[in-house]
């Protein structure tokens, strides 16, 4: 699949998702690529000028907290010396998510950039670009591009001619959700299991192998040659006030043509839906979680009210995250969606903490015997009561993030778990919600 | 324990980390093991652990971390298919309970002659493509209404 739609692109711009050339090395260069480096190398000027021009842009992380990236680079002891790490965070678990499989698809030399400025400015010189274990191919097409970059003296030694040297690496997961959080992702490079570790300290004093460390999403990364280009103004009035830029979100579930689309933040929700060709079979818009399942979810009539954007979508109840919108239309039953969602925290939890590893475990097993009829009318308020007690009490946030759909699905759609216990079968009858995921297409 | 394949390929994986940090190799080492054995035994995490440099206790917590790894034998073709949300709203579910249907077997299970294992995945990232699953852990397919799924398998024979 390819970006389906686009509204004044940056990160896609000028790419043809049809060409074998277009993601290469030339055709990076011939949409003006590595121009930014090579600059940045050259100048006489300040490091802290770049960075100053990151912060004014107000770039918000892309991996799903929404951190100022500007003020994240400034964090990083720059001018200490000793080994510092740059690190890439492509391992994109979170449901909903492909945004960052397709930039690395069809832009991954963005992505290199971005890591090197980074590196340069950051005074830190071996990268490594930690990519989902289940996207193998993507993760072959990336080591090709690191080979092109070396090959033409942008990677290793004396980078384009310049005294700047520093070497980048791919690491390939191997499926764990909890690997996204950017200190269990470090002890994966370690070569250990996924446990997130205690904060403080924060990766820019001990990250990677204990050495200071900048981790950032790859749609970060890619952003910052872009914005080096335009500068912070032009990237800015690309967005809506406070929500500069672009951002690709990924579009899942019961529309037409689910994919990703870059647009500018501050698009309404309804247009992002009219490019991802409207709701399958012309049905009604129930739902929407708007940042990957983490996210809390938002009742259909509400998202239509709502901007694609920061601030947009907290006002809407809900988190940006990670930019993965899922649609569910009226064929979904909320209690078995949430079932499914409280499945995955469950099976992901890595199990350090005893509020998300049990807290997990419990609100499976009760949203799963309210699913199969039998529930009992007390259950939802030890589902809120549960929920509550995970939130802000585990190492990472894993634990809020199981704990948030939880709570919003009962508060948005008390009614039909309510209706699920009494009945004991879902409000939507069960030949709809087959009808609804299109699989079965002779039948519907 | 591992051809020469194997080891070059485990090789160059070493080279990517700082020389003191071989062990940052594990992930990799144990995929690449997986990959050609199919399975990951006890013996073969030793190996894996002593040509690292790490204890096999270490070698083993992360061969049983990560979901990708199997620590039983598997058939020739494990197919792991994604029900998460997004992709159940996609038939991922229905795709999973077609393949159930078809094979004869339910998750975690084996086809008698020992060519299809039925895994339950979790978001592999493609959601776009839904239904997703992957084959034997590498190769992704996407799009798989049932009529693909038919000539997946087929083509699987
Ligand atoms: C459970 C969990 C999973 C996460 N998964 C991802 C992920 O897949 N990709 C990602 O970029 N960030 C993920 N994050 C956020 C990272 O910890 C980190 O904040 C992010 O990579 C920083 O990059 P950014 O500032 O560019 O957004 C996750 C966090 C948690 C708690
Ligand atoms: S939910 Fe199946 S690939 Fe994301």
């Amino acid at each position: 699949m390819a970006i389906l739609g686009t509204i004044n692109p940056m990160l896609m711009a000028g790419i043809d998702f049809d060409s074998d050339t277009s993601w290469r090395l030339e055709g990076y260069l011939a949409r003006g690529g590595y121009a930014v480096l090579k600059e940045i190398l050259k100048s006489e000027t300040g490091r802290e000028k770049y960075i100053s021009v990151i912060k004014r842009s107000g770039l918000r992380g892309r991996g799903g907290a929404g951190f100022p990236t500007g003020l994240k680079w400034g964090f990083m002891p720059a001018f200490r010396g000793g080994q510092k790490y740059i690190v890439c965070n492509s391992d994109e678990g979170e449901p909903g998510t492909f945004k960052d499989r397709d930039i690395l698809r069809f832009n991954p030399h963005a992505v290199i950039e971005g890591m090197l400025i980074g590196g340069y400015l950051m005074g830190a010189t071996r990268g490594y670009n930690y990519i989902h274990g289940e996207i193998y191919e993507i993760y072959k097409r990336f080591e090709e591009a690191l080979g092109e970059a070396r090959a033409a003296g942008l990677l290793g030694d004396n980078i384009a001619g310049s005294n700047f040297c520093m070497e980048i690496q791919a690491h390939h997961g191997f499926g764990a959700y909890v690997c996204g959080e950017e200190t269990a992702l470090i002890e994966s490079i370690e070569g250990k299991a996924g446990r997130p570790r205690y904060k403080p300290p924060y990766t820019a004093s001990n990250g990677l192998y204990g050495a200071p460390t900048n981790v950032n999403n790859t749609e970060s990364y890619a952003s910052i040659p872009f914005i080096l280009k335009m500068g912070a103004e032009a990237y800015l009035d690309m967005g809506t006030v406070n929500n500069g830029g672009t951002k690709i979100f990924s579009v899942s579930g019961h529309v037409n043509r689910p994919g990703n689309y870059e647009v500018p933040l501050g698009t309404p929700f309804p247009k992002l839906l009219e490019l991802a060709g409207g709701m399958r079979g012309g049905r009604q818009l129930k739902a929407c979680i708007p940042g990957g399942v983490s996210c809390p979810v938002i009742p259909g009539a509400r998202m239509m009210e709502t901007t694609m954007d920061f601030d947009g979508i907290s006002k809407a109840g809900s988190s940006f995250g990670s930019g993965a919108v899922i649609i569910m239309d009226e064929t979904t039953c909320m209690v078995k969606a949430l079932e499914r969602i409280a499945y995955f925290f469950f099976e992901e939890s890595c199990g350090q903490c005893t509020p998300c590893r049990e807290g997990t475990h419990w609100m499976y097993q009760i949203i799963h015997r309210i699913e199969h009829g039998q529930g009992r009318m007390e259950d939802i308020e030890v589902l809120d009561s549960i929920a509550s007690r995970i939130s802000g009490n585990t190492i990472c946030a894993l634990g809020d993030a199981a704990a948030a759909p939880v709570e919003s699905f009962i508060k948005q759609f008390r009614d039909e778990f309510v209706y699920h216990i009494e009945h004991k079968q879902c409000l939507v009858p069960l030949d709809v919600q087959r009808a609804g995921s299109g699989f079965f297409k002779a039948t519907v | 324990m591992l051809t020469q394949e194997s080891l070059q390929k485990i090789d160059r994986e070493i080279t990517k980390y700082p020389p003191e940090r071989k062990q940052s190799a594990a992930v990799a080492a144990l995929a690449i093991a997986q990959d050609e054995k199919g399975w990951l035994s006890n013996e073969t995490i030793e190996f894996v652990a002593n040509y690292l440099g790490m204890t096999p206790m270490a070698a083993y917590e992360v061969a049983s971390f990560y979901n990708m790894y199997n620590l039983k034998p598997v058939g020739k073709y494990k197919l792991t298919v994604c029900t998460n949300l997004p992709c159940m709203l996609s038939g991922g579910v229905d795709a999973a309970e077609y393949l159930k249907q078809k094979l004869g077997i339910g998750f975690d299970e084996t086809t008698p002659d020992g060519k299809f294992t039925l895994k339950q995945g979790e978001c592999m990232g493609a959601c776009g493509d839904a239904p997703v699953m992957l084959v034997n852990a590498r190769r992704m397919c996407g799009s798989m209404l049932p009529e693909e799924i038919d000539k997946l398998l087929a083509e699987l024979e």
